[in-house]
């Protein structure tokens, strides 16, 4: 069928495009010319450039550049690991982890730190569920500049600080993209939680009050092992106490591949608590849902 | 380490004495310690908890009663106030960045936002696994939520009122002695109509009430003439 495009109005007159998409066939060939001709991110990990020291392309299992006002979500399986790098060191991501084989069960930001005894992130961290249980554990941390506190920003936010806020435009708001990304798990707003933002750090006075510290600059990386098979939500965007006029936050690099867990783990009992945290986690694994 | 606090809030002489009701007494109980509790709050009235006994953790959550999925942010509240602590004036942001509630008057120095709800579970790993089977504010949580259509993935990260947990230069944190005595109370000022979820905490193992969970009161107060 070679249907000819008619003029309608506001529409090209039909011949006119420059890029010759006047019939089907010819917006067929000029829709798959576009891949052809792409030099952007490749997602597919088979071409993946600049491995992680160790980690063979086959391991790879995911890698992904985040852009600011980015979003993505993947599965990760038990013992995988995934790192992400803070490409211009300027950047906050929030993250968001759910059990892939009982989504209600997430990542608690609160019972993180109260358990844990400690309210900022670093190396041999855990993210605790809701749950008692670990999902993943922070094995390497180049940064040490996390928050575990603030949330993400919502579209109320965005629009008061930089005059819009919605998915359409220049400054999405953080919660909004988490909804998208939420979306492709079968998971909806109400699943959100406060999570954890990567690369941007927030310390806490004696009075309470809330200090953003200033971002490093430097290229960063944390490294996250997933302790059970689980999902991760990912968006990019400002700190919420990120009070700077222009939305700024840099791409984060996301690869993701399949690793054995050392034995023995150095990061199991660095802690009463982190020890039956794991406990918990190999008795679901052990027994199912329970 | 977190340094001793040094103005000890309970012995200033002027934290006993309550506002004066501006409205009817729209509801009045005496709520048995270690229960949970759930109403609607209506725009304009008051809810006020009093904590009885003294040193009662009292867990809070808040939802849009038009819309749960809108609900009590402690992030996007500390965010906005700039500290984590609740005190009077303090304004109860949602995730949608709504004002939902306003502290509009309260006897205890500051209420906690960043140490969430005991369960069962987080019991097992901060005490041991011999203390899951004792009661917990999740499961007050999930009883009176269940009543309103809530369940599990509507629990976020709650309000401790009368509950304190100090953050330490080195970030280290956690439930210490309360700041709270017997008559103290706090009010919260509905902006909206909000479903107001409440665990009395029956924590037995930390601080959080003195190691003896006691009675509060709740008390809802008209709507006022502001």
């Amino acid at each position: 069928m070679n249907v000819e495009a008619t003029n309608v109005a506001g529409s090209n007159v039909a011949g006119t495009n420059e890029r010759g998409t006047h019939s089907l066939e010819a917006a067929q060939a000029h829709a798959r010319s576009q891949a052809e001709s792409a030099t952007g991110p490749n997602r597919t990990p088979s071409v993946a450039t600049e491995l992680p020291e160790g980690v063979a392309a086959e391991a790879l299992r995911w890698d992904e550049t985040i852009g600011g006002g980015g979003y993505g979500s993947v599965l990760l399986h038990g013992g995988d690991v995934v790192r992400m790098t803070d490409v211009d060191g300027d950047t906050c991501l929030n993250l968001q982890v759910f059990n892939a084989a009982l989504v209600s069960e997430r990542l608690n930001p609160a019972d993180t730190v109260k358990v844990q005894w400690q309210a900022y992130l670093g190396e041999g961290a855990l993210l605790l569920s809701d749950l008692g249980r670990v999902l993943m554990t922070v094995v390497a941390d180049t940064g040490g500049h996390h928050d575990a506190l603030c949330g993400h920003a919502n579209r109320h936010l965005n629009e008061t600080r930089y005059g819009h806020g919605a998915i359409h435009g220049p400054q999405p708001s953080t919660r909004d993209l988490l909804v998208l990304a939420a979306a492709r798990r079968d998971l909806g707003r109400r699943d959100l939680t406060a999570g954890v933002n990567l690369f941007a750090g927030v310390t806490v006075g004696d009075d309470g009050s809330l200090h953003r510290i200033a971002p490093s600059g430097v290229r960063s990386h944390v490294e996250l092992r997933a302790e059970l098979d689980v999902v991760l939500l990912a968006a990019v965007g400002p700190h919420p106490l990120d009070d700077r006029p222009t939305f700024t936050a840099g791409p984060v690099r996301v690869q993701a591949w399949s690793a054995e867990r050392p034995a023995p783990d150095p990061f199991r009992s660095s802690s009463p608590e982190r020890r039956r945290a794991f406990e918990n986690t190999e008795t679901f694994l052990g027994a199912g849902i329970r | 380490m977190t340094a001793p606090r040094t103005d000890d809030p309970t012995t200033h002489p002027t934290v006993h004495l309550m506002a004066s009701p501006t409205g009817v007494v729209v509801h009045d109980e005496v709520v048995e310690a270690r229960a949970g509790w759930a109403r609607v709050v209506c725009k304009g009235e008051t809810l006020r908890i009093v904590d009885l006994g003294g040193n009662q953790a009292v867990d809070c959550l808040f939802y849009n009663a038009h819309d749960t999925v809108e609900r009590y942010s402690a992030a996007d509240t500390i965010v906005a106030q700039r500290n984590i602590f609740l005190v009077d004036g303090s304004k109860l942001r949602s995730n949608e960045g709504s004002v939902m509630l306003t502290v509009t008057g309260t006897g205890c120095h500051h209420h906690d936002t960043i140490g969430g709800a005991c369960s069962r579970e987080s019991n097992t790993l901060r005490y041991g696994h011999h203390t899951s089977a004792q009661h917990s504010c999740v499961d007050n949580f999930l009883d009176v939520g269940s009543r309103f259509g809530l369940t599990k993935r509507d629990l976020v990260s709650n309000i401790n009122w009368f509950m304190n947990v100090p953050v330490g230069s080195d970030g280290m944190l956690g439930i210490v002695d309360g700041i709270s005595a017997p008559g103290l109370y706090v009010d919260a000022h509905a902006e909206m109509d909000v479903l107001a979820l409440i665990s009395n905490c029956p924590q037995v193992n930390n601080p959080c009430n003195g190691f003896d969970p006691t009675p509060i009161q709740l008390t809802v107060l008209g709507a006022d003439r502001r």
